[in-house]
């Protein structure tokens, strides 16, 4: 078993092979902590262990009081090829462990403009230099800032396992608040943007109670596309009004061939709030939410009508 | 835990080597293991960012971050931040603009600050402001800091004032330079050798019965030794409170616990073993009760008590009477009434509380962040059974107090620890652990009427309010006394009734916070005002200068009061005033969601405490080889007492102040200087400095038979007094040394001149007051019911700014506060026991502050001054209210004004309107 990890370069010898053991009264336990630099590697441990997968950990460290990750943890930031964003025949992938600041300085046609716009919402720039995007999917927060506009990409997301890759829409992947259909053995390995959703343009708006560091009470992500005044391509998202980010097929289907201009007037609330299902909280009650996401989604319209 | 492999990291430009496990902190291992304790940890989540550190230049966490990650990569701590014993520019920079002030999060924000300098030398603000958008700061409201990061560049420098000119100038903090390079020590930057570490079990319901099971079993089933401290081995009286005459909160509950996080038990041993246990599995038996979480609830007639001695869940209740206010009212051209309920306010200072204890000898000493050395002491030793001489306080650098810090917290357990185990021990609490038992502001349900007459003046007013005090005492019986000597406002108010309680509920402790409750009622009053204006069809500036208190006036209390500054406060706000109102106008001319409001809220505050006493004392002294020395035992929690205490004492002794060497504060070095509290230590123990330098100084001149008018100058151990005549020089080193090794020397004490109220809360409460107004310019967005606040001009009257950048400091860092209580804040308990549940201002947050001090000389003040710290916080909320109401007609009477409440209440306007 290879558990070295590679640093910039240099291969360093992180760490002796420490499954973990039950606990030997007397002495601390010891955590097993996995940083492979193969994928291979990282899934023949996933598969032995069932070990906790950590990348950016802006999740994982808030979930403990505690000084160090309970392991057994498998470290997939030493990955070669796992970070980074290339474009392909076919479309765009991201890789897993690309960081939300990889994103922000990324070259990218205007259509990605909506995630870099949510790159830089993700807390603030210390949690944006260490989150990662697979991270913020498999967490499957409610209010995870990238999913809407991953969704208004038509993300697909790759899952890898000792058996080989599946491709799952991310609508598909995410189940519910908390739920992914990640399968034990799994590892999210990259994002992939299809080709057709490079087109158009689109804005990312976030509310919330305030400027940085906050969670969304909602959040919207559209991408729009349009030939000859008229809408050709549409996609509506919003986030943190149900215990998923949710397209809404209705609304887009309503406005795709309509004139560009004045398309925020065209936004019918009804068809907003049947898509959604909010809760209320302490950050804001569900009717709130409910009108919030339809203003949201008018702004980011309008944004893209000046714009056209 | 020294569990892995030899890990190689390069720190500041040095490759050191550490033994930790992989999956460790980065910030507890820069801590811990390598003693680069400059690096702080608030909340161990990525909330705060008070960790920030640079990985190959660019800003992160180190509480997110495992080691394994950061192998073979740069790290750069504040500590690496200076080079070859000259501080970086930017660490200059926050010395020079007062950007530290308690500096918890100072190491934090110069890390940001440089990571951007290196991008962009000259940044803009707005550049600025996302590079620190990661970082909380409770105490400045971000603008010196800003300000600072703008101008890293800079290099304009403060000349040392000289003898008798320190008083009014902006001397850079005395105590700055370990702020800002990382060697300050706070609560948990300081661990003895072999300390035990200490942690708390607490209860996880809000009131039950309990009995602890069997720990001679839990404890052989721990990896590892481990003791535990029940409330059996306390050996004193087991409770503690900062009013002697309601102590009712026992340091560790004894068979029932009233509030959640109430500590039951502690666990004791090797840091490694006690970090890792899980306390849910200490073995105690909870019976949970019926919990009384809301006033009403308490209230009701067949409530049950939450302390058995206090009938119908009321603590205490003040009042104040005067005149005849129902008859006034009655006859009143147009009378207001409003009812407003406000939420428990989280005190929120980055740093969590903590500290250690060890044996000296016979002598308990304990070393922790407080805001009350001597109240420390005393009750820690009453709990602990031992003489109050055989406790030692030695305040750490407190991050942060704002008023939660007065009350014990890790002393007496730590203490405990200490005294049964002979060994040091320690205790940091974590970031849900402090705001899960540490004191809040108190909620109140406040309703009040106000009339006036036809000509617009106030005639008569009544006030009563209920202020959730928690499941103990705490600071409530203030704020039932403090609140109806306050809620008239700085206004002449003849005929008077208003009445507060102090409400027992099973809620966390509420006590301390920044106004005493005087915030939550200057709402409802102030709030009001802007209604009797608008019915009476006057300016509601105008309106307030028409009725406010005037020199030779009395106070509610039949105080009569000189010094008044209210009305130059006002009168300030009338320029900026009329300009906003009309861009306002011009605004909300336009079409579009947005709409300006512009609101004026007034303050009064009385400095110390209320007709109680509350003497300081200070020793100031002169050794044989020439070192002035001041034994100043006010704690400086990030306000600047350390600086400002010594400028007054240094003009009154009339020596130049970077002379003065600073002592304390330390319970054994240093006099009494009561508590930082109340506003009170510019007055009180300012005033004391300001006797001990006038006392030494009378003592050098009658040593040299000169007149008043003479000048000295201290050099070496010589001490040459002259006028223009000629020069005498008193030769130190041949002067007797006393038993403090002083040759000469003087203790000053000052207790402020109060006088006891009467059943009708009539008397002298206090003996010093402070006055301000503030304007706030906002937009509310009428579809989404955010507001921004863009601008605020904040007046203050402190009769003498004895360092006018301090002063500013402490205004921008109220109003972030008050801004923060009025739209964002809002504690519930067992749900925003963390930093990103409960929300503080951000740098984004902020508006520009526009500062404007205003010296009308106090009668009785040092120097004139007047305190300044709580009411810089009192008129921020009411302002910004009266300015929502104004820009969009929305009445908001339930903090925070959350975007769902300001547009629901928008609507309720609407509709009232058009139905």
């Amino acid at each position: 078993m290879l558990l070295t990890g590679w640093d910039r370069g240099r291969k360093i010898h992180l760490y002796t092979n420490k499954i973990a053991a039950p606990a030997n009264k007397g002495k601390p336990n010891v955590s097993a902590y996995y940083r492979p630099d193969s994928l291979t590697d990282a899934l023949a441990v996933l598969d032995r262990t069932g070990a906790v997968v950590a990348a950016g950990c802006t999740d994982l460290f808030p979930a403990t009081e505690r000084q160090e990750l309970a392991g057994p943890v498998l470290d997939v930031t030493a990955i070669d090829g796992l970070r980074g964003i290339s474009a392909m025949a076919g479309g765009w992938r991201i890789g897993a462990t690309t960081r939300w600041s990889d994103i922000v300085a990324a070259d990218l046609p205007p259509a990605f403009d909506m995630l870099k716009q949510a790159a830089r919402e993700v807390g603030a720039v210390q949690v944006q230099n260490a989150g990662t995007v697979a991270g913020n999917l498999c967490n499957a927060s409610p209010a995870a800032d990238g999913v809407p506009p991953l969704l208004a990409l038509d993300a697909q997301v790759e899952l890898t396992g000792t058996a080989g890759h599946r491709v799952l829409p991310l609508a598909e992947f995410i189940t519910g608040a908390r739920q992914t259909g990640l399968k034990p053995g799994e590892l999210m390995t990259a994002v992939v943007i299809p080709h057709t959703s490079g087109a158009g343009r689109s804005r990312f708006l976030k509310l919330g109670a305030r400027k940085y560091l906050v969670i969304s009470v909602a959040m919207v992500a559209v991408r729009l596309d349009h030939a000859a005044g008229r809408v050709t391509d549409l996609a509506l998202s919003v986030g943190a009004c149900s215990a998923v980010a949710m397209r809404l097929p209705a609304l887009e289907r309503q406005l795709i061939g309509q004139p560009v201009r004045d398309l925020s007037g065209r936004v019918d609330q009804r068809l907003v709030s049947d898509a959604l299902l909010p809760i209320s909280d302490v950050r804001a009650d569900a009717a709130y939410r409910l009108r919030a996401a339809g203003e949201l989604l008018r702004r980011a319209l309008r944004d893209l009508e000046v714009a056209a | 835990m020294k569990d892995g492999t030899a890990l190689h990291l390069s720190v500041n430009g040095q490759s050191v080597s550490v033994e930790a496990s992989p999956g460790r902190r980065l910030s507890d291992v820069l801590r811990r293991d390598l003693g680069l304790t400059g690096t702080k940890t608030g909340c161990d989540a990525g909330d705060c960012g008070a960790c920030t550190v640079l990985l190959d230049g660019a800003p992160f966490c180190a509480c997110l971050i495992p080691i394994a990650q950061v192998a073979g990569r740069d790290i750069a701590t504040v500590e690496g931040l200076a080079s070859g014993g000259a501080m970086s520019r930017v660490q200059a920079a926050f010395l020079r603009h007062g950007a530290a002030q308690c500096a918890i999060c100072t190491p934090g924000m110069l890390m940001a600050a440089s990571a951007l300098l290196k991008q962009i030398e000259t940044p803009d603000r707005r550049q600025v402001e996302r590079a620190l958008g990661g970082v909380l700061c409770r105490c400045t409201g971000y603008a010196k800091i800003v300000q600072a990061v703008l101008d890293a560049t800079g290099s304009h420098g403060t000349a040392e004032p000289a003898a008798g000119l320190a008083v009014g100038a902006s001397v850079p903090r005395l105590d700055g330079p370990p702020k800002v390079d990382g060697s300050e020590v706070f609560g948990a930057d300081f661990s003895p050798p072999d300390a035990l570490l200490v942690r708390a079990v607490r209860a996880p319901h809000d009131a039950a019965r309990f009995t602890i099971g069997d720990v001679a079993g839990w404890i052989a089933r721990q990896s590892a030794a481990v003791q535990v401290f029940t409330a059996a081995d306390i050996p004193g009286e087991n409770r503690f409170g900062v009013l002697p005459t309601c102590s009712d909160q026992p340091a560790l509950a004894e068979c029932h616990v009233r509030m959640r996080g109430e500590a039951v038990a502690l666990v004791a041993g090797d840091p490694a073993v006690i970090e890792t246990l899980d306390l849910t599995e200490f073995p105690v038996r909870w019976t949970p009760q019926p919990a009384l979480m809301e006033m009403a609830d308490a209230r009701a007639p067949d409530a049950s008590r939450v302390h058995a001695d206090r009938n119908d869940n009321i603590l205490i209740a003040g009042r104040v009477h005067t005149g005849d206010p129902e008859a006034a009212l009655s006859r009143a051209a147009h009378v207001a009434e409003v009812s407003v309920k406000t939420g428990y306010v989280e005190h929120a200072y980055i740093e969590p509380e903590a500290g250690s204890a060890w044996m000296d000898g016979d002598m308990l000493v304990i070393q922790a962040c407080t805001q009350a050395p001597v109240m420390d002491r005393d009750d820690t030793a009453r709990v602990l059974g031992l003489a109050r001489e055989r406790v030692r306080i030695i305040p750490s650098a407190a991050g942060g107090g704002f008023g939660s810090k007065l009350d014990l917290s890790v002393q007496p357990l730590i203490g405990l620890v200490a005294l049964k185990t002979g060994r040091a021990a320690r205790m940091v609490y974590s970031r849900r652990e402090s705001m899960a038992s540490t004191t809040k502001r108190h909620p109140a349900t406040m309703t009040a009427r106000v009339g006036i007459n036809a000509q617009g003046q106030v005639v008569g007013m009544a006030f009563d309010g209920d202020f959730n005090t928690g499941a103990y005492a705490s600071w409530g019986p203030t704020v039932a006394v403090r609140v109806p000597v306050h809620a008239s406002g700085p206004y002449r108010v003849p005929n008077y009734h208003a009445q507060a309680r102090a409400v027992h509920t099973n809620g966390p402790v509420a006590g301390a916070f920044r106004g005493f409750g005087v915030p939550q009622a200057a709402i409802v009053q102030e709030t009001l005002y802007d209604d009797l204006a608008n019915s009476a069809g006057i300016d509601r500036l105008q309106f307030r200068l028409d009725n406010a208190l005037r020199d030779g006036d009395r106070s509610v209390c039949g105080q009569q009061l000189f010094g008044v500054g209210i009305v130059d406060c006002l009168l300030a706000l009338e320029t900026p005033w009329k300009v906003a109102l009309q861009e306002a106008q011009d605004i909300n001319a336009r079409a579009g969601p947005i709409r300006r409001g512009v609101g004026v809220a007034g303050c009064w505050y009385g400095c110390g405490n209320t007709a109680l006493p509350n003497p300081s004392t200070i020793r100031l002294g002169i050794t044989a080889d020439g070192r002035l020395r001041l034994h100043q035992g006010a704690t400086d929690i990030g306000q600047g007492a350390n600086t400002v205490i010594a400028q007054i004492c240094a003009d009154a002794l009339g020596l130049p102040l970077h002379q003065f060497d600073l002592i304390g504060p330390d319970t054994a070095l240093t006099p009494d200087c009561g508590k930082t509290s109340a506003s009170r230590q510019t007055v009180i123990t300012g005033k004391a400095a300001l006797l001990a330098g006038a006392a030494l100084r009378a003592r050098i001149l009658a040593l040299s038979n000169m007149g008043d008018e003479a000048r000295l100058a201290l050099d070496g151990n010589r001490l040459r007094v002259s006028d223009g005549a000629g020069q005498r020089v008193i030769d130190l080193s041949v002067l007797p040394p006393d038993s403090q090794g002083y040759v000469l020397a003087t203790e000053q004490s000052y207790d402020p001149p109060t006088q006891a109220l009467d059943e009708n809360g009539q008397g002298r409460p206090y003996a010093v007051y402070g006055y301000g107004a503030q304007m706030a310019e906002l937009e509310v967005d009428m579809e989404l019911g955010t507001v921004q606040v863009r601008r605020m001009t904040a007046a203050h009257d402190l009769g003498r700014a004895i360092n006018p950048r301090l002063a500013e400091g402490q205004i921008e860092g109220g109003i972030a506060q008050g801004l923060g209580m009025a739209l964002m804040e809002e504690f519930i308990p067992g749900r925003t026991e963390n930093l990103h549940d409960y929300l503080i201002p951000t740098v984004g947050d902020m508006p520009e502050i526009r500062s404007i001090l205003i010296e009308k000389p106090d009668p009785e003040g040092p120097m004139g001054a007047k305190g300044l710290g709580e009411h810089v916080l009192i008129p921020t909320a009411p302002a910004i209210l009266n300015a929502i109401r104004h820009g969009c007609g929305a009445r908001i009477t339930c903090l925070p004004a959350l975007p769902h409440r300001v547009l629901a209440a928008i609507h309720a306007t609407q509709e009232a309107r058009d139905g």
